[in-house]
Protein backbone atom coordinates (compact mmCIF):
# COMPACT_ATOMS: atom_id res chain seq x y z
CA UNK A 1 0.00 0.00 0.00
CA UNK A 2 1.29 3.73 -0.89
CA UNK A 3 2.43 5.67 2.00
CA UNK A 4 -0.41 8.57 0.73
CA UNK A 5 -3.83 8.34 -0.51
CA UNK A 6 -4.27 8.51 -4.33
CA UNK A 7 -5.99 12.27 -3.59
CA UNK A 8 -3.13 13.03 -0.86
CA UNK A 9 -0.62 12.46 -4.06
CA UNK A 10 -2.69 13.94 -6.00
CA UNK A 11 -3.29 17.46 -5.04
CA UNK A 12 0.68 17.36 -3.54
CA UNK A 13 1.94 16.66 -7.02
CA UNK A 14 -0.69 19.25 -8.28
CA UNK A 15 -1.49 21.55 -5.53
CA UNK A 16 -3.98 24.22 -5.99
CA UNK A 17 -3.59 27.84 -5.38
CA UNK A 18 -0.04 28.04 -4.66
CA UNK A 19 0.92 31.95 -3.97
CA UNK A 20 1.07 34.84 -2.52
CA UNK A 21 -1.62 38.02 -2.71
CA UNK A 22 -0.05 41.48 -3.53
CA UNK A 23 -2.17 43.30 -1.13
CA UNK A 24 -3.62 40.75 0.92
CA UNK A 25 -6.55 41.28 3.51
CA UNK A 26 -4.99 38.88 5.76
CA UNK A 27 -2.21 36.81 6.44
CA UNK A 28 -2.34 34.00 8.57
CA UNK A 29 1.33 31.32 9.18
CA UNK A 30 1.31 28.37 11.47
CA UNK A 31 4.08 25.69 12.24
CA UNK A 32 8.09 25.85 12.36
CA UNK A 33 10.55 25.01 10.06
CA UNK A 34 12.61 23.50 13.15
CA UNK A 35 9.25 20.60 12.85
CA UNK A 36 9.11 20.54 9.36
CA UNK A 37 6.64 21.83 8.33
CA UNK A 38 5.58 25.78 8.18
CA UNK A 39 2.98 26.95 6.14
CA UNK A 40 1.80 30.80 5.12
CA UNK A 41 -2.08 31.69 4.01
CA UNK A 42 -3.06 35.12 2.38
CA UNK A 43 -6.50 35.64 1.31
CA UNK A 44 -8.45 38.21 -0.24
CA UNK A 45 -11.97 39.22 0.89
CA UNK A 46 -14.79 40.70 -0.62
CA UNK A 47 -18.13 41.01 1.01
CA UNK A 48 -17.81 38.67 4.01
CA UNK A 49 -16.39 36.16 1.46
CA UNK A 50 -13.42 34.69 0.45
CA UNK A 51 -12.85 35.85 -2.84
CA UNK A 52 -9.21 34.55 -3.24
CA UNK A 53 -7.09 32.16 -0.94
CA UNK A 54 -2.97 31.29 -2.02
CA UNK A 55 -0.72 29.39 0.32
CA UNK A 56 3.33 28.82 0.18
CA UNK A 57 3.86 25.96 2.22
CA UNK A 58 7.72 24.50 3.54
CA UNK A 59 6.97 21.08 4.64
CA UNK A 60 6.58 17.12 3.86
CA UNK A 61 3.88 15.67 1.02
CA UNK A 62 1.12 15.82 3.61
CA UNK A 63 1.65 19.64 4.63
CA UNK A 64 1.89 20.80 1.36
CA UNK A 65 -1.40 18.35 -0.09
CA UNK A 66 -3.17 19.57 3.17
CA UNK A 67 -2.87 23.60 2.21
CA UNK A 68 -4.18 22.54 -0.74
CA UNK A 69 -7.00 21.36 0.62
CA UNK A 70 -7.78 23.59 2.84
CA UNK A 71 -7.61 26.57 0.25
CA UNK A 72 -10.03 24.87 -2.01
CA UNK A 73 -12.11 24.30 0.14
CA UNK A 74 -12.13 28.03 1.89
CA UNK A 75 -12.35 29.82 -1.50
CA UNK A 76 -15.56 31.24 -2.22
CA UNK A 77 -16.77 30.71 1.34
CA UNK A 78 -18.18 32.83 3.84
CA UNK A 79 -15.89 33.90 6.81
CA UNK A 80 -17.86 31.93 9.23
CA UNK A 81 -17.79 28.81 7.00
CA UNK A 82 -14.57 29.00 6.78
CA UNK A 83 -14.10 29.19 10.24
CA UNK A 84 -15.96 25.98 10.75
CA UNK A 85 -13.15 24.05 8.48
CA UNK A 86 -11.15 22.22 10.87
CA UNK A 87 -8.05 20.07 10.37
CA UNK A 88 -9.86 17.07 10.64
CA UNK A 89 -12.61 17.90 8.04
CA UNK A 90 -9.40 18.79 5.70
CA UNK A 91 -7.83 15.10 6.60
CA UNK A 92 -11.13 13.24 5.95
CA UNK A 93 -11.62 15.18 2.66
CA UNK A 94 -8.10 14.36 1.41
CA UNK A 95 -8.87 10.40 1.97
CA UNK A 96 -7.11 10.11 5.42
CA UNK A 97 -3.50 11.05 6.62
CA UNK A 98 -1.11 8.30 8.31
CA UNK A 99 -1.42 8.81 12.21
CA UNK A 100 2.31 10.26 12.76
CA UNK A 101 1.09 12.91 10.06
CA UNK A 102 -2.08 14.06 11.73
CA UNK A 103 -0.65 16.34 14.10
CA UNK A 104 1.98 17.90 12.53
CA UNK A 105 1.11 18.33 8.79
CA UNK A 106 -2.23 18.83 9.42
CA UNK A 107 -1.97 22.45 10.35
CA UNK A 108 -3.84 24.18 7.29
CA UNK A 109 -6.95 25.02 8.87
CA UNK A 110 -5.09 26.54 11.51
CA UNK A 111 -3.50 28.74 9.17
CA UNK A 112 -6.97 29.97 7.49
CA UNK A 113 -8.29 30.91 10.83
CA UNK A 114 -5.10 32.44 11.45
CA UNK A 115 -5.50 34.56 8.29
CA UNK A 116 -9.23 35.43 8.79
CA UNK A 117 -8.48 36.47 12.63
CA UNK A 118 -5.72 38.41 11.04
CA UNK A 119 -8.46 40.18 8.55
CA UNK A 120 -10.75 41.04 11.34
CA UNK A 121 -8.22 42.13 13.47
CA UNK A 122 -7.21 44.83 10.80
CA UNK A 123 -11.09 45.55 10.22
CA UNK A 124 -10.81 46.97 14.26
CA UNK A 125 -8.29 49.11 13.68
CA UNK A 126 -9.71 50.76 10.64
CA UNK B 1 9.75 2.90 -16.24
CA UNK B 2 13.53 2.93 -15.09
CA UNK B 3 14.45 2.17 -11.41
CA UNK B 4 17.36 4.05 -10.42
CA UNK B 5 18.47 3.27 -6.87
CA UNK B 6 20.37 5.41 -4.24
CA UNK B 7 19.46 4.37 -1.22
CA UNK B 8 22.17 1.86 -0.83
CA UNK B 9 22.32 2.44 2.71
CA UNK B 10 19.28 1.06 3.14
CA UNK B 11 20.20 -2.30 1.48
CA UNK B 12 21.63 -3.78 -1.68
CA UNK B 13 20.54 -5.08 -4.69
CA UNK B 14 21.07 -9.09 -3.99
CA UNK B 15 24.06 -10.29 -6.55
CA UNK B 16 22.67 -12.39 -9.05
CA UNK B 17 25.52 -14.89 -8.65
CA UNK B 18 24.54 -15.16 -4.88
CA UNK B 19 21.22 -15.66 -5.54
CA UNK B 20 21.48 -18.96 -8.05
CA UNK B 21 24.16 -20.19 -5.19
CA UNK B 22 21.40 -19.95 -2.16
CA UNK B 23 18.44 -21.11 -4.06
CA UNK B 24 19.31 -24.98 -3.31
CA UNK B 25 19.72 -24.60 0.41
CA UNK B 26 15.86 -23.63 0.69
CA UNK B 27 14.77 -26.73 -1.34
CA UNK B 28 17.55 -29.24 -1.45
CA UNK B 29 20.12 -28.94 1.01
CA UNK B 30 17.35 -28.04 3.59
CA UNK B 31 18.87 -29.35 6.64
CA UNK B 32 19.43 -28.27 10.36
CA UNK B 33 23.37 -27.89 10.60
CA UNK B 34 23.03 -29.39 14.64
CA UNK B 35 21.16 -32.17 12.66
CA UNK B 36 23.78 -35.22 12.90
CA UNK B 37 22.61 -37.24 9.40
CA UNK B 38 23.68 -36.30 6.18
CA UNK B 39 21.35 -33.43 5.05
CA UNK B 40 22.28 -31.93 8.37
CA UNK B 41 26.00 -32.15 7.95
CA UNK B 42 25.87 -30.44 4.41
CA UNK B 43 24.44 -27.59 5.91
CA UNK B 44 26.41 -27.34 8.63
CA UNK B 45 29.44 -27.45 5.75
CA UNK B 46 28.01 -24.97 4.02
CA UNK B 47 28.11 -22.74 6.86
CA UNK B 48 31.21 -22.96 8.15
CA UNK B 49 32.35 -22.36 4.64
CA UNK B 50 30.67 -19.33 4.94
CA UNK B 51 32.64 -18.46 8.09
CA UNK B 52 35.45 -18.79 6.79
CA UNK B 53 34.76 -16.53 3.95
CA UNK B 54 33.36 -13.82 5.66
CA UNK B 55 36.55 -14.04 8.41
CA UNK B 56 38.46 -13.60 5.44
CA UNK B 57 37.15 -10.69 4.41
CA UNK B 58 37.90 -8.76 7.78
CA UNK B 59 41.67 -10.81 8.26
CA UNK B 60 39.66 -12.57 11.36
CA UNK B 61 40.03 -16.21 12.39
CA UNK B 62 36.81 -18.43 11.47
CA UNK B 63 36.47 -19.07 14.83
CA UNK B 64 36.19 -15.75 16.04
CA UNK B 65 32.98 -14.84 13.61
CA UNK B 66 29.36 -15.28 15.30
CA UNK B 67 26.31 -15.20 12.98
CA UNK B 68 23.49 -13.24 13.63
CA UNK B 69 20.18 -12.04 11.61
CA UNK B 70 20.90 -8.84 11.77
CA UNK B 71 23.14 -6.42 12.60
CA UNK B 72 21.00 -4.61 14.76
CA UNK B 73 21.44 -7.86 16.72
CA UNK B 74 25.29 -8.16 16.19
CA UNK B 75 25.28 -5.09 17.94
CA UNK B 76 22.91 -5.73 20.69
CA UNK B 77 25.23 -8.56 21.43
CA UNK B 78 28.39 -6.63 21.40
CA UNK B 79 27.19 -3.54 23.22
CA UNK B 80 25.24 -5.22 25.82
CA UNK B 81 26.42 -8.96 25.67
CA UNK B 82 30.51 -7.04 26.75
CA UNK B 83 28.86 -4.48 29.24
CA UNK B 84 27.07 -7.38 31.09
CA UNK B 85 29.55 -9.87 30.97
CA UNK B 86 32.69 -6.99 32.45
CA UNK B 87 30.10 -5.28 35.21
CA UNK B 88 32.03 -6.63 37.76
CA UNK B 89 35.20 -4.56 36.77
CA UNK B 90 32.58 -1.72 35.90
CA UNK B 91 29.64 -0.54 34.84
CA UNK B 92 30.81 2.53 32.25
CA UNK B 93 31.05 2.42 28.68
CA UNK B 94 31.10 5.11 25.80
CA UNK B 95 29.47 5.23 22.58
CA UNK B 96 29.64 8.06 19.85
CA UNK B 97 26.23 10.40 19.50
CA UNK B 98 26.14 9.71 15.71
CA UNK B 99 26.19 6.06 16.45
CA UNK B 100 22.83 3.46 14.34
CA UNK B 101 20.01 3.31 16.82
CA UNK B 102 20.95 -0.74 17.69
CA UNK B 103 23.79 0.89 19.86
CA UNK B 104 22.56 4.29 20.86
CA UNK B 105 19.41 2.21 22.10
CA UNK B 106 21.08 -0.22 23.53
CA UNK B 107 23.24 2.74 25.57
CA UNK B 108 19.68 3.72 26.80
CA UNK B 109 18.74 0.14 27.97
CA UNK B 110 22.17 -0.26 29.92
CA UNK B 111 21.49 3.13 31.70
CA UNK B 112 18.07 1.58 32.44
CA UNK B 113 19.54 -0.86 34.08
CA UNK B 114 22.22 1.18 36.02
CA UNK B 115 25.58 1.69 33.57
CA UNK B 116 26.97 4.90 33.11
CA UNK B 117 27.17 5.65 29.52
CA UNK B 118 28.89 8.86 27.57
CA UNK B 119 28.17 9.78 24.25
CA UNK B 120 31.09 11.65 22.15
CA UNK B 121 30.29 14.48 20.43
CA UNK B 122 31.42 14.89 17.17
CA UNK B 123 32.62 17.89 15.12
CA UNK B 124 31.27 19.52 12.40
CA UNK B 125 32.95 16.98 10.11
CA UNK B 126 31.29 14.36 12.49
CA UNK B 127 34.81 12.98 13.65
CA UNK B 128 35.28 12.34 16.80
CA UNK B 129 38.47 13.63 18.95
CA UNK B 130 40.83 10.70 20.21
CA UNK B 131 41.26 13.43 23.22
CA UNK B 132 37.66 13.40 24.02
CA UNK B 133 37.88 9.32 24.71
CA UNK B 134 40.63 9.81 26.25
CA UNK B 135 39.29 12.25 28.83
CA UNK B 136 35.94 10.48 28.98
CA UNK B 137 37.84 7.02 29.73
CA UNK B 138 37.13 5.84 33.85
CA UNK B 139 39.01 3.11 35.66
CA UNK B 140 35.31 1.77 35.57
CA UNK B 141 35.20 1.84 31.98
CA UNK B 142 34.73 -1.45 29.94
CA UNK B 143 33.31 -1.19 26.48
CA UNK B 144 34.01 1.71 23.88
CA UNK B 145 31.93 1.13 20.95
CA UNK B 146 32.79 3.41 17.59
CA UNK B 147 31.23 2.95 14.02
CA UNK B 148 33.76 2.75 11.82
CA UNK B 149 31.52 4.82 8.97
CA UNK B 150 28.66 6.56 9.65
CA UNK B 151 25.69 5.65 7.39
CA UNK B 152 24.00 8.99 6.89
CA UNK B 153 27.01 11.15 5.98
CA UNK B 154 29.61 8.64 5.27
CA UNK B 155 32.32 10.59 7.84
CA UNK B 156 35.07 7.72 8.71
CA UNK B 157 36.40 7.42 11.82
CA UNK B 158 40.38 7.04 12.76
CA UNK B 159 39.43 3.78 14.26
CA UNK B 160 42.99 2.64 14.91
CA UNK B 161 44.21 5.44 16.43
CA UNK B 162 41.04 5.71 18.78
CA UNK B 163 41.54 1.40 19.64
CA UNK B 164 44.75 1.95 20.84
CA UNK B 165 43.93 4.74 23.52
CA UNK B 166 41.44 2.09 25.13
CA UNK B 167 43.84 -0.79 24.60
CA UNK B 168 46.36 1.52 26.78
CA UNK B 169 43.37 1.28 29.52
CA UNK B 170 42.52 -1.97 28.98
CA UNK B 171 38.85 -1.15 27.64
CA UNK B 172 37.36 -3.53 24.84
CA UNK B 173 36.75 -1.65 21.18
CA UNK B 174 33.54 -2.68 19.38
CA UNK B 175 33.38 -0.83 15.92
CA UNK B 176 29.92 -1.00 13.68
CA UNK B 177 31.73 -1.35 11.12
CA UNK B 178 28.09 -2.26 8.54
CA UNK B 179 28.48 0.92 6.94
CA UNK B 180 31.83 0.62 5.72
CA UNK B 181 31.96 -3.27 4.34
CA UNK B 182 31.91 -3.89 1.14
CA UNK B 183 33.34 -0.63 0.30
CA UNK B 184 36.42 0.05 2.21
CA UNK B 185 39.35 -2.49 3.23
CA UNK B 186 38.99 -3.85 7.14
CA UNK B 187 41.36 -5.32 8.66
CA UNK B 188 40.66 -6.10 12.32
CA UNK B 189 44.25 -6.11 13.21
CA UNK B 190 45.01 -3.01 11.39
CA UNK B 191 41.88 -1.45 13.52
CA UNK B 192 43.20 -2.37 16.20
CA UNK B 193 39.48 -3.43 17.56
CA UNK B 194 38.07 -6.61 19.71
CA UNK B 195 34.91 -6.40 18.18
CA UNK B 196 33.48 -5.76 15.04
CA UNK B 197 29.86 -5.92 13.30
CA UNK B 198 28.93 -6.70 9.20
CA UNK B 199 26.02 -7.40 7.40
CA UNK B 200 25.94 -9.08 4.15
CA UNK B 201 23.06 -6.92 2.70
CA UNK B 202 24.92 -4.30 2.69
CA UNK B 203 27.49 -5.36 -0.30
CA UNK B 204 25.04 -7.73 -2.00
CA UNK B 205 24.49 -10.47 -0.15
CA UNK B 206 20.72 -11.47 1.24
CA UNK B 207 18.73 -9.94 3.92
CA UNK B 208 18.87 -12.14 7.14
CA UNK B 209 22.98 -12.73 7.89
CA UNK B 210 25.03 -10.31 9.49
CA UNK B 211 27.49 -10.97 11.76
CA UNK B 212 29.73 -10.41 15.14
CA UNK B 213 33.73 -10.59 14.74
CA UNK B 214 34.68 -10.99 18.58
CA UNK B 215 38.51 -11.23 19.46
CA UNK B 216 39.46 -14.94 21.11
CA UNK B 217 39.32 -14.26 24.71
CA UNK B 218 36.62 -11.53 24.88
CA UNK B 219 33.65 -12.23 27.35
CA UNK B 220 30.13 -12.09 26.17
CA UNK B 221 26.71 -12.80 27.51
CA UNK B 222 24.32 -14.16 24.87
CA UNK B 223 21.19 -11.78 24.30
CA UNK B 224 19.57 -14.99 23.20
CA UNK B 225 19.51 -18.30 25.47
CA UNK B 226 18.99 -21.63 23.90
CA UNK B 227 20.94 -24.05 22.17
CA UNK B 228 24.18 -24.80 21.30
CA UNK B 229 24.73 -22.79 17.92
CA UNK B 230 27.25 -20.20 17.59
CA UNK B 231 29.45 -21.56 20.44
CA UNK B 232 26.47 -21.15 22.64
CA UNK B 233 26.76 -17.09 22.07
CA UNK B 234 23.61 -17.34 19.96
CA UNK B 235 20.88 -19.66 19.70
CA UNK B 236 18.42 -20.02 17.25
CA UNK B 237 18.33 -22.34 14.30
CA UNK B 238 20.97 -21.06 11.60
CA UNK B 239 19.58 -19.43 8.48
CA UNK B 240 21.25 -21.07 6.07
CA UNK B 241 20.38 -19.72 2.78
CA UNK B 242 20.96 -16.02 3.99
CA UNK B 243 24.26 -17.46 5.69
CA UNK B 244 25.77 -18.68 2.67
CA UNK B 245 24.81 -15.79 0.57
CA UNK B 246 26.57 -13.63 3.11
CA UNK B 247 29.65 -15.99 2.96
CA UNK B 248 29.42 -15.84 -0.99
CA UNK B 249 28.74 -12.24 -1.15
CA UNK B 250 32.29 -11.49 0.64
CA UNK B 251 34.09 -13.64 -1.43
CA UNK B 252 33.00 -12.22 -4.08
CA UNK B 253 33.47 -7.87 -2.72
CA UNK B 254 36.85 -9.22 -1.58
CA UNK B 255 37.92 -10.17 -4.97
CA UNK B 256 35.89 -7.57 -6.72
CA UNK B 257 35.97 -4.67 -4.62
CA UNK B 258 39.40 -3.16 -6.46
CA UNK B 259 37.30 -3.46 -10.18
CA UNK B 260 34.02 -1.30 -9.29
CA UNK B 261 35.55 0.41 -6.32
CA UNK B 262 37.08 3.15 -8.41
CA UNK B 263 34.02 3.67 -10.38
CA UNK B 264 31.55 4.59 -7.38
CA UNK B 265 34.23 6.78 -6.37
CA UNK B 266 33.75 8.32 -9.51
CA UNK B 267 30.10 8.96 -9.72
CA UNK B 268 30.22 9.88 -5.70
CA UNK B 269 32.67 12.65 -6.69
CA UNK B 270 30.16 13.52 -9.74
CA UNK B 271 27.32 14.07 -7.43
CA UNK B 272 29.65 16.29 -4.72
CA UNK B 273 31.01 18.30 -7.89
CA UNK B 274 28.22 18.86 -10.15
CA UNK B 275 25.02 18.92 -7.54
CA UNK B 276 26.08 22.17 -6.27
CA UNK B 277 26.90 23.49 -9.49
CA UNK B 278 23.09 22.98 -10.68
CA UNK B 279 21.58 23.92 -7.42
CA UNK B 280 22.03 26.76 -5.22
CA UNK B 281 21.86 26.72 -1.37
CA UNK B 282 23.38 23.38 -1.26
CA UNK B 283 25.60 22.17 1.38
CA UNK B 284 27.69 18.77 1.94
CA UNK B 285 27.93 16.88 5.18
CA UNK B 286 30.02 15.19 6.63
CA UNK B 287 33.35 15.59 6.03
CA UNK B 288 35.15 16.65 2.59
CA UNK B 289 37.50 13.65 2.21
CA UNK B 290 37.39 11.16 5.06
CA UNK B 291 33.95 9.59 4.09
CA UNK B 292 32.76 6.47 2.59
CA UNK B 293 33.33 5.64 -1.23
CA UNK B 294 29.60 5.69 -1.77
CA UNK B 295 27.89 8.49 0.00
CA UNK B 296 27.12 12.11 -0.82
CA UNK B 297 24.64 13.71 1.90
CA UNK B 298 23.44 17.47 1.13
CA UNK B 299 21.19 20.13 2.67
CA UNK B 300 19.24 21.24 0.17
CA UNK B 301 18.05 24.95 1.92
CA UNK B 302 14.44 26.44 1.83
CA UNK B 303 12.36 22.98 1.37
CA UNK B 304 11.56 19.75 3.31
CA UNK B 305 13.20 16.19 2.48
CA UNK B 306 10.32 13.81 2.51
CA UNK B 307 8.72 16.29 -0.47
CA UNK B 308 11.67 15.99 -2.41
CA UNK B 309 11.39 12.39 -2.08
CA UNK B 310 8.13 11.57 -2.97
CA UNK B 311 8.55 13.58 -6.27
CA UNK B 312 11.84 11.55 -7.08
CA UNK B 313 10.36 9.02 -6.39
CA UNK B 314 7.43 9.54 -9.11
CA UNK B 315 9.98 9.69 -11.59
CA UNK B 316 11.74 5.94 -10.52
CA UNK B 317 14.48 7.71 -8.42
CA UNK B 318 14.98 6.35 -5.18
CA UNK B 319 16.55 8.41 -2.48
CA UNK B 320 16.12 9.06 1.79
CA UNK B 321 16.19 12.01 3.71
CA UNK B 322 17.24 12.67 7.27
CA UNK B 323 14.41 15.20 7.50
CA UNK B 324 12.07 15.46 10.54
CA UNK B 325 9.12 14.35 8.30
CA UNK B 326 11.24 11.17 6.60
CA UNK B 327 12.44 10.35 10.04
CA UNK B 328 9.71 8.27 11.52
CA UNK B 329 10.78 9.54 15.37
CA UNK B 330 9.59 13.00 13.21
CA UNK B 331 12.17 14.65 14.79
CA UNK B 332 15.72 15.74 12.51
CA UNK B 333 18.07 12.76 12.38
CA UNK B 334 20.36 12.51 15.29
CA UNK B 335 23.33 12.69 13.17
CA UNK B 336 22.76 16.19 11.58
CA UNK B 337 22.07 17.09 14.47
CA UNK B 338 25.43 16.21 16.56
CA UNK B 339 27.18 17.78 13.53
CA UNK B 340 24.86 20.93 14.42
CA UNK B 341 23.91 20.97 11.57
CA UNK B 342 21.05 24.17 11.22
CA UNK B 343 17.67 22.50 12.18
CA UNK B 344 15.55 24.31 9.58
CA UNK B 345 18.17 23.87 7.14
CA UNK B 346 18.33 20.10 7.64
CA UNK B 347 15.23 19.56 7.15
CA UNK B 348 16.30 19.63 3.26
CA UNK B 349 18.92 16.48 3.57
CA UNK B 350 19.16 14.35 0.64
CA UNK B 351 21.01 10.88 1.24
CA UNK B 352 22.76 9.82 -1.86
CA UNK B 353 24.50 6.36 -1.55
CA UNK B 354 25.64 4.08 -4.34
CA UNK B 355 26.59 1.11 -5.32
CA UNK B 356 28.39 -1.47 -8.32
CA UNK B 357 24.88 -1.14 -9.48
CA UNK B 358 24.57 2.34 -10.59
CA UNK B 359 26.47 3.92 -13.53
CA UNK B 360 26.62 7.41 -15.14
CA UNK B 361 22.99 7.05 -16.18
CA UNK B 362 21.42 7.16 -12.85
CA UNK B 363 23.58 10.37 -11.86
CA UNK B 364 22.81 11.97 -15.03
CA UNK B 365 18.91 11.11 -14.49
CA UNK B 366 19.26 12.47 -10.59
CA UNK B 367 21.12 15.43 -11.57
CA UNK B 368 18.19 16.70 -14.74
CA UNK B 369 15.25 15.70 -12.13
CA UNK B 370 16.65 16.77 -8.93
CA UNK B 371 16.92 20.72 -10.02
CA UNK B 372 13.19 20.92 -10.97
CA UNK B 373 12.09 19.09 -8.04
CA UNK B 374 13.48 21.70 -5.90
CA UNK B 375 12.73 24.51 -7.87
CA UNK B 376 8.95 23.47 -7.60
CA UNK B 377 9.45 22.98 -4.12
CA UNK B 378 11.09 26.95 -3.18
CA UNK B 379 8.47 28.37 -5.17
CA UNK B 380 5.82 27.07 -2.93
CA UNK B 381 8.39 27.84 0.25
CA UNK B 382 7.44 30.85 2.18
CA UNK B 383 10.70 30.45 3.60
CA UNK B 384 12.35 30.88 0.20
CA UNK B 385 9.76 33.68 -0.30
CA UNK B 386 11.24 35.60 2.50
CA UNK B 387 14.62 34.92 1.19
CA UNK B 388 14.11 36.40 -2.11
CA UNK B 389 12.46 39.07 -0.65
CA UNK B 390 14.53 40.27 1.63
CA UNK B 391 17.64 38.35 1.80
CA UNK B 392 17.32 37.04 5.11
CA UNK B 393 17.10 33.06 6.43
CA UNK B 394 14.56 33.96 9.01
CA UNK B 395 11.24 33.76 8.55
CA UNK B 396 9.03 36.51 10.16
CA UNK B 397 5.22 37.17 9.72
CA UNK B 398 2.01 37.76 11.23
CA UNK B 399 1.21 35.19 13.45
CA UNK B 400 4.20 33.39 13.01
CA UNK B 401 5.43 31.21 16.30
CA UNK B 402 8.68 30.67 14.78
CA UNK B 403 10.61 33.19 16.15
CA UNK B 404 9.78 32.13 19.64
CA UNK B 405 10.55 28.84 18.85
CA UNK B 406 13.59 28.65 16.72
CA UNK B 407 16.26 29.55 19.38
CA UNK B 408 19.17 28.62 16.66
CA UNK B 409 21.37 32.14 15.40
CA UNK B 410 20.34 32.83 12.15
CA UNK B 411 22.21 31.36 9.80
CA UNK B 412 24.99 33.36 8.20
CA UNK B 413 25.46 32.73 4.70
CA UNK B 414 27.57 30.05 3.85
Amino acid sequence: MPFYSDKVMDHFQHPRNVGEIKDADGIGEVGNPVCGDLMTFNIKVKDERLEDVKFKTFGCGAAIAVSSMVSEMAKGKTLDEAMQITNASVAKELGGLPPNKMHCSNLGADALHKAIEDYKSRQVKK
Amino acid sequence: MHRIYLDNQSGTRLDARVLQLILPFFDQQYGNAQSMHTLGQQAKDAMEKARVQVADLIGARNEEMYFTATASEANNLAVKGIAQAYQAKGKHIIVSAIEHFSVLNCGKRLGQAGFDVTYLPVDKDGLISPEDLKKALRPDTTLVSIQLANSEIGTVQPIAELSVIAREKGVIFHTDAVYAAGFMDIDVNQLGVNALTLSGNQFYGPKGAAALFLKKGVRITPQTDGGVQEAGRRAGTENIPAIVGFGAACELVKKEMPQFLPEIIRLRDRLIKELPEKIEYVYLNGHPLKRTPHNANFSIEFIEGEAMMLFLDQEGIYVSSGSACANKALKLSHVLTAIDVDAAVGQGSLSLTLSKYNNDNCIDSLLEHLPPTVERLRQMSPLFAHFQKTGKRQVAGPGTDYKHQHEHEEQEEH
